[in-house]
């Protein structure tokens, strides 16, 4: 049998405005979002950290929130992809609908949270298993960076145009 | 009122998405997503046994668990009608028929607790031993009656072994593709909602119009009972069409049980039994021709699987029928019922295995004629369907093939094997020749003209990512003579009345054809001078009768992929730098999402052909690798260069827009021109899918 069920309070930062609730230990901030806060763009593909349809960026990093539990990350910064956008669309946004980076759509949360993610690792030259000297975009550099949201509809050349675009490779 | 008959046509420009903002923003909802109040989660108990019966369920402790409502089970659930569909005919008995099948579902208050509940819960089976390993000698293998969706399972003219007796060169080899999911990014959920006696089920289909009919007998509902929404969706590739899927039929058990909404999402590994995936396939082709590769017999054998639960045969050996002409010609095929999960559609069902197989036998008659590979398959273009006599409506896979051949640099391609070493790797280039079939469904679609001067199109068609509703937006607008924003198409609504889903490239042939018809009507009618009233006026249509007065043709979409492969020399991993895919796909709407499309079927070709793979346990009858992490799809560090056109396919047999779908044909032929590409680059044939690195290596 079960032992007794474990809550926690959990206070964030979430797309810039302070939240605070109880939450079942066993729930991930992925689910936190989806079930709790009904901020169902962050996506569940497969919950095992396994798709990246659930990126979000926590702290600034990019992370699968599948794999986070909420309770881990009380006192944290959480960005959705309902938070990128003020007035306007953020660029990344707006590239991704003009290069047709999607097609079913379920993926591009996760994929536009990680591109976002993803040029600032590239900024702050972090290297990757592809590259070779000092670290500079181009598109082999994206594809790796990206190999770990899968879009099952096969947007890739247009997820890596539109990125290129946002980081000024065009 | 203001109405701008002005002349902006719409089709043919590259117009993004109408819901891509809703997209990229995260507020499209999907059927997962749609916010519910008092809602219940359902999570279902998997057999644990690949065949058998089930003894005892330990109901009483699962409902003394935190938050649980109830436990769903052959003791409780609503009695069904017998529909002769044996996945959706739940809890109706003790049978367990494959691993993985529901026994129960466990409902909570929240998803955690259902979810524990449902792992926590004991069943006792009483096991019986299972066959659950498909072989091509498999001695249950049968002729079915037919294959799908409604094709003959075998068809033949002349006399296929005189022939090869008689045949300058005979190409007879096996193919064999293993057993691959469509693992849609977003999992299958139904949400049911019921309310005064109706019930409204939100969940992720392509078909939301054919859900209706098939849970309505299924459960016994009188008609205007049930309705289902599915607004966005997230992928399918076939594996949301019909039948329904089970967890429509466990949210509305549910729902009714515990007089709440409940919403059951299947999780990642059980889309693996409960949803379908492509059969595992052997395919023998059997080629005799001339000496300069002109076929004189063909002939193209295949044995598949299916489950104990309901016959579905894939029609894999349909694709040699309308594509090369030969005096002799035979096609056919066997199934074996296993004690497995129930195969179902996988994008282009039968011509995407069967394509591997004969396109890469023709490869190898290239070789052994010593015939270039696209002067083989222009040698072999027939002048009529060479299965039906029929002619074709249009056939330009000439223009494809050659095109292809300009564009991918094939002239001057030296023909020799494994003579191309570049440092660390062998490269080599294939070409596949392919084709699907263009047809259209009856459907039912609603024109409006607003007192405002917009207008609002309803049609039960489901966006899956083809970007239907940008397309059918389009097409309406300049059935209307209006711009494009002063069109809302509404889809995803089965009240909208019958009309295809979203499968075998069917889609924007089928829904358009009514869109464009009354929009039309509505059109003279509004130039005529008849009056507005203040609800607007309507015009409807119904494509049943004119789809049935179409002449006789064999109609088909025509195309052809060119690859370039590298073979690592030691490790024997396979790059695909380059892929080029040429389409005779009749009209093409929207040149930005028909790319998508394109790229997107390409992508998945090259998927299956280096990395997808089910692997069995014959012990347990589950696939071993049912996740993200052990079943490989390509991921963008996968995808190479990939260069997509098409050619100019006016067609007056089709419908009313021209347009041939272009969903599928992107994966037909593309494993066998990386096959090809591979055999060019190192001299090994590939005759078994995936091109593992083991398989490739020389
Ligand atoms: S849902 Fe988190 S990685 Fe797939
Ligand atoms: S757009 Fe459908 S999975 Fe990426």
């Amino acid at each position: 049998m079960a032992g007794p069920e474990l809550a926690s309070t959990v206070r964030l930062m979430l797309n810039g405005a302070p939240v605070e609730l109880v939450v079942d230990n066993r729930t991930t901030l992925l689910d936190l979002l989806r079930d709790r806060l009904d901020l169902t763009g962050t996506k569940k593909g497969c919950d095992h950290g396994q798709c990246g349809a659930c990126t979000v960026l926590l702290d600034g990093r990019r992370v699968n929130s599948c794999l986070q539990l909420a309770v881990a990350v009380a006192g944290r910064e959480v960005t959705t992809v309902e938070g990128l956008a003020d007035d306007e669309p953020h660029p990344m946004q707006a590239a991704f609908v003009a290069h047709d980076a999607f097609q079913c759509g379920y993926c591009t949360p996760g994929q536009i949270c990680s591109a976002i993610g993803m040029l600032d690792e590239l900024a702050a030259s972090w290297p990757s298993a592809v590259s070779t000297g000092p670290v500079r975009l181009d598109d082999a550099e994206i594809r790796e960076r990206m190999a770990g949201n899968i879009c099952r509809c096969g947007a890739y050349p247009h997820i890596v145009a539109a990125i290129r675009e946002v980081a000024g490779g065009d | 009122m203001t109405r701008f008959w002005q002349a902006a046509p719409s089709v043919g420009h590259p117009l993004t998405r109408i819901e891509g903002l809703d997209k990229v923003t995260g507020r499209a909802r999907y059927a997962g997503d749609v916010a519910v109040p008092g809602l219940a989660y359902g999570a279902v108990v998997p057999a644990t046994i690949p065949r058998g019966r089930v003894l005892n369920l330990d109901v009483e402790a699962t409902l003394a668990m935190p938050g649980v409502l109830a436990v769903v089970h052959r003791d409780n659930a609503p009695r069904l009608t017998d529909i002769g569909e044996g996945t959706l005919f739940l809890f109706q008995g003790d049978r367990v028929a494959h691993w993985g099948a529901p026994v129960a579902l466990v409902v909570a208050d929240t998803p955690e607790r259902a979810r524990e509940a449902a792992e926590r819960m004991r069943v006792d089976y009483f096991p019986e031993p299972p066959d659950t390993v498909f072989r091509a000698d498999h001695p249950g293998l049968y002729e079915p009656e037919y294959v799908n969706p409604r094709n003959p399972t075998v068809t033949g003219k002349g006399d296929v072994d005189a022939a090869l007796a008689g045949a300058a060169v005979v190409v007879d080899a096996e193919y064999r593709t293993p057993a691959q999911h469509n693992n849609a990014m977003e999992p299958h959920s139904a949400t049911a909602v019921r309310s005064d006696g109706r019930i409204t089920l939100h969940t992720s289909t392509q078909y939301a119009y054919g859900v209706v009919p098939t849970l309505s007998k299924l459960f016994g509902f009188a008609p205007g009972t049930l309705r289902v929404l599915s607004e966005h969706v997230g992928g399918g590739f076939g594996n949301k069409g019909m039948p329904p899927r089970p967890d429509t039929v466990l949210a509305v058990m549910a729902a009714t049980l515990v007089g709440r909404p409940v919403r059951v999402t299947l999780t990642r590994p059980q889309l693996w039994p409960l949803t379908g995936y492509r059969t595992p396939t052997a395919q023998r082709i059997r080629l005799g021709a001339d000496q300069d590769g002109r076929l004189v017999a063909l002939e193209h054998r295949a044995a598949l699987q299916t489950s104990r639960l309901h016959e579905f045969t894939e029609q894999a050996a349909v694709y040699s029928r309308p594509m090369y002409g030969a005096e002799n010609m035979r096609t056919s095929h066997r199934v074996v019922a296993l004690d497995v999960p129930t195969p179902r559609w996988m994008r282009a069902p039968g011509e995407a295995p069967g394509s591997f197989a004969l396109e890469s036998a023709m490869d190898e008659l290239a070789e052994a004629c010593g015939v270039d590979p696209v002067e083989l398959r222009l040698r072999n273009e027939p002048a009529v369907d060479p299965t039906t006599g029929q002619a074709f409506s249009s056939r330009r896979l000439a223009d494809c093939l050659r095109v292809g051949a300009s564009r991918f640099g094939w002239a001057g391609r030296d023909p020799r094997p494994a003579v191309r070493r570049d440092g660390r790797w062998w490269r080599g280039t294939g070409v596949a020749g392919a084709h699907y079939p263009a047809r259209a469904a009856p459907t039912t679609a609603h024109a409006t003209a607003l007192p405002d001067g917009s207008f609002v199109v309803r049609v039960a068609a489901s966006d899956i990512g083809t970007g239907a509703r940008t397309v059918l937006t389009q097409l309406a607008a300049d059935a209307l003579e209006v711009p494009v924003d002063q069109v809302r198409v509404l889809i995803g609504d089965s009240g909208f009345g019958p009309a295809m889903g979203a499968g075998g490239s069917m889609g924007t042939a089928s829904w358009s054809w009514p869109v464009v018809t009354a929009c039309r009507e509505l059109a003279g009618r509004l130039a005529a001078g008849e009056p507005l009233p203040p609800d607007g006026l309507t015009s409807t249509f119904d494509s049943t009768a004119a789809i049935g007065a179409r002449a006789d043709y064999a109609r088909y979409a025509f195309g052809a992929h060119f690859a370039e492969v590298a073979v690592d020399v030691t490790t024997g991993e396979v790059r695909v730098p380059r892929l080029t895919g040429v389409y005779a796909v009749g009209r093409v709407v929207n040149p930005l999402t028909a790319r998508s499309q394109s790229i997107g079927g390409m992508t998945m070709g090259l998927s299956t052909a280096l990395l997808e793979e089910s692997s069995m346990d014959g012990r347990f009858g589950d696939w071993v690798n049912h996740n993200l992490a052990d079943y490989h799809v390509a991921t963008n560090a996968d995808v190479g260069e990939i260069d997509v056109t098409y050619v100019d396919d006016p067609d007056d047999e089709l419908n009313p827009s021209g347009v041939k779908g272009l969903g599928e044909i992107g994966i037909v032929g593309v494993a066998a021109a990386i096959a090809n590409a591979a055999w060019h680059a190192t001299g090994v044939r590939q005759r078994e899918l995936p091109i593992t690195p083991a398989r490739a290596a020389r």
